[in-house]
């Protein structure tokens, strides 16, 4: 494509250009503006006046006196205690994370290392579970939560993400314990290992990358999720997001939407470092499956 | 590997997915063919001075009772699915029979709860995946042929939209459309009507829903792409401009040719994603105008009464859908598979 980039005609450069810079706007433009207006109050961020006030801060300069205001994160991190939302998620994204990740290493590993046509057939089974849509699941769990009692608690929130992540993890590891020569792990079953002691003393040292990968999709699996949460948790114990819908629906009324605002650029700060630290690993994730097939 | 060590490795995840995604789906296939208990109603004799009147009363024990003896409900068959929330056959003849041309027998169909939900849905699908596909190969293109210094930060904003929380993406994007946000203002001026808004309008929030899909998906299918470019043969690049092969020449016969398995796989993802679209309607509180199959579940199970056999009888129904799309690849899958 790019084997002699000067020769480019002047009507090509300006169309690669124009793509580029309306592609750009429209990617980056949002999160901009909303972080900026997360720091104004209501009357700014949503102006019935002129739009530009959000700029200026008109209305935060005569309601607070500075340019700036933290009232939106003071409203929704401490007076609606969204501290303790984001808590639940961390400790729900650490616990799928590590889970996933142990069962379907050894799952990816073995389908990887089958020649038999169950193995394929396990790899087509786990496609079509990862084409339902969650939320068909959750209505499947409910009447049986409600009879033993699982309904509301953290735990269960784990186990069901667990294994809504199980058919993906297992695809994406499977694929990257391919790449692993398999020469390795036989030669040190040939030297006298079993098939668990070659997996645990020559694959699983060699497996980090793949496994990294993996776990950044698992985590963004949990910690990006609606459907399961919104539904199986109780009020008390709900995860960021599903509080993040809750406030629109009680504050919004109380003209308290700047909470909701807050929160969201909350939610969103940990998933930009994310992609920042680990860009190169997401990219070849999203790829791995589909170029080597 | 042995039949033996394959059975212990693969234990776990199999266990986890046959406990919570196979037994959920037994569960919602058995739970729509049951409905709730009625109340037991007995009737009560209330004598006084001027004779006795009878009247009727729930039995509130006998109904727990009932309950908690058959939690399921008792058995219906296939009425569930038949009723007006769901196929609305009685509904759909009815309107059948009645309605005068197309156009009407078309806006009737979109008034009954499931055909509304399936038709936006399909709309949804079938329009998002192909602009998704087209857009991000566009994108691919541009970013292949900018500066190297350049690309990364060109893909790290790209990968944004794609990596942010399905209901905050849509959030943020709902704000600035709103009538006083800044996409709203400026739709207001271009269209020269200052009291549009898109809240109230359903073709509106028909295009801002897809207008949504579209910024979420495209960088998926970018980086797809983008990492299809990377690897597409010089030499044959080299050949064709040899040959003459003018740049769009090129393109056509090399470039999109080498990308064509990676389309399969960005069409197959996205169809499946795009049929469960759900959070942007929560966060665009857009029910009134559009609602999908994963919302009319979503909506049945929330709020006060959960209405658990009406959501699986949609399960259900949503699930044949999956299968129904999916069934094309399926199939294709195993005759590759037997060939080898």
């Amino acid at each position: 494509m790019n084997t002699q980039p000067t020769k480019k005609p002047f009507l090509i450069q300006t169309l690669v250009f124009s793509v580029l810079v309306i592609w750009m706007v429209l990617a980056a433009f949002p999160f901009l503006w909303t972080l900026w207006g997360s720091f104004k109050v209501e009357g700014d961020f949503f102006s019935k006046a002129d739009w530009l006030n959000v700029i200026s801060g008109k209305l935060t300069e005569v309601e607070t006196g500075g340019k700036f205001t933290g009232a939106g994160y003071e409203g929704a991190w401490i007076q609606e205690e969204f501290w303790r939302a984001a808590l639940k998620s961390a400790i729900v994204c650490v616990f799928v994370v590590t889970i996933s990740l142990t069962f379907g290493t050894l799952g990816g590993y073995a389908l990887a290392r089958s020649g038999y046509r169950y193995a394929f057939w396990f790899l087509i089974i786990a496609l079509i579970f990862r084409a339902m849509p969650p939320i068909t699941l959750v209505s499947g769990y409910l009447p049986v939560f409600f009879t033993w009692n699982l309904w509301g608690h953290l735990t269960t929130a784990i186990i069901v993400l667990v294994a809504i992540n199980q058919p993906f993890t297992l695809w994406m590891l499977h694929s990257f314990f391919k790449n692993i020569p398999q020469d390795l792990d036989e030669s040190a079953m040939v030297d006298g290992c079993t098939r668990f002691q070659a997996f645990r003393h020559v694959i699983i040292p060699v497996m980090w990358p793949g496994v990294v990968t993996t776990g950044l999709f698992s985590f963004l699996l949990a910690y990006n999720d609606f459907a399961v949460t919104a539904v199986i948790l109780s009020k008390e114990n709900q995860t960021m997001i599903p509080k993040i819908a809750s406030f629109l629906g009680t504050t919004q009324t109380k003209g308290n939407v700047m909470f909701a605002v807050s929160a969201v650029v909350s939610a969103t700060a940990p998933l930009f470092v994310m992609v920042m630290v680990f860009q190169r690993q997401i990219v070849s994730g999203l790829t791995a499956g589909a170029v080597k097939g | 590997m042995t039949h033996k060590s394959f059975f212990w490795f693969v234990l776990p995840s199999s266990l986890a997915m046959l406990l919570f995604i196979f037994f959920p789906i037994v569960s919602v296939i058995v739970q729509s063919l049951h409905v709730d208990h009625e109340q037991v109603i007995v009737s009560v004799e209330n004598c006084d001075l001027f004779g006795c009147t009878e009247s009727t009363k729930i039995d509130q024990e006998a109904t727990e009772a009932l309950r908690a003896e058959q939690p399921l409900g008792r058995f219906a068959g296939l009425t569930t699915y038949f009723d007006r929330n769901h196929l609305a056959t009685a509904e759909l003849k009815e309107s059948w029979e009645t309605a005068d041309n197309w156009r009407d027998f078309g806006s009737q169909l979109l008034n009954l709860p499931f055909y509304k939900a399936i038709g936006f849905t399909l709309a949804f699908t079938f329009v998002v995946t192909p602009l998704v596909i087209m857009l991000g190969f566009a994108i691919a293109v541009a970013v292949n042929s900018a500066a190297k210094v350049l690309r990364g930060p060109l893909i790290f904003f790209s990968l944004l939209p794609m990596m942010v929380t399905p209901l905050i993406g849509s959030l943020i994007l709902f704000w600035m459309i709103d009538a006083r946000g800044v996409i709203g203002t400026l739709l207001q001026y271009l269209a020269g009507d200052p009291e549009l808004s898109i809240k109230a309008s359903t073709p509106l929030m028909w295009i801002m829903l897809m207008v949504y899909g579209v910024w979420h998906a495209a960088p998926f299918a970018f980086i797809v792409y983008y990492a299809g470019l990377q690897t597409v043969n010089s030499e044959t690049l080299e050949a064709a401009q040899i040959d003459g092969a003018s740049r769009w020449e090129q393109i056509r016969y090399v470039v999109i040719p080498h990308l064509l398995p990676l389309t399969t796989f960005i069409a197959l993802m996205q169809l499946m994603d795009n049929f469960r679209v759900f959070e942007p309607i929560v966060s665009f509180a857009a029910s009134a105008h559009a609602t999908s199959l994963s919302w009319a579940i979503y909506n049945d199970l929330g709020g006060e009464t959960r209405q658990l056999s009406s959501a699986a009888a949609t399960s259900v129904l949503t699930i044949l859908g999956v299968a129904i799309l999916l069934f094309p690849v399926l199939v294709r899958t195993w005759r590759d598979f037997n060939k080898k």
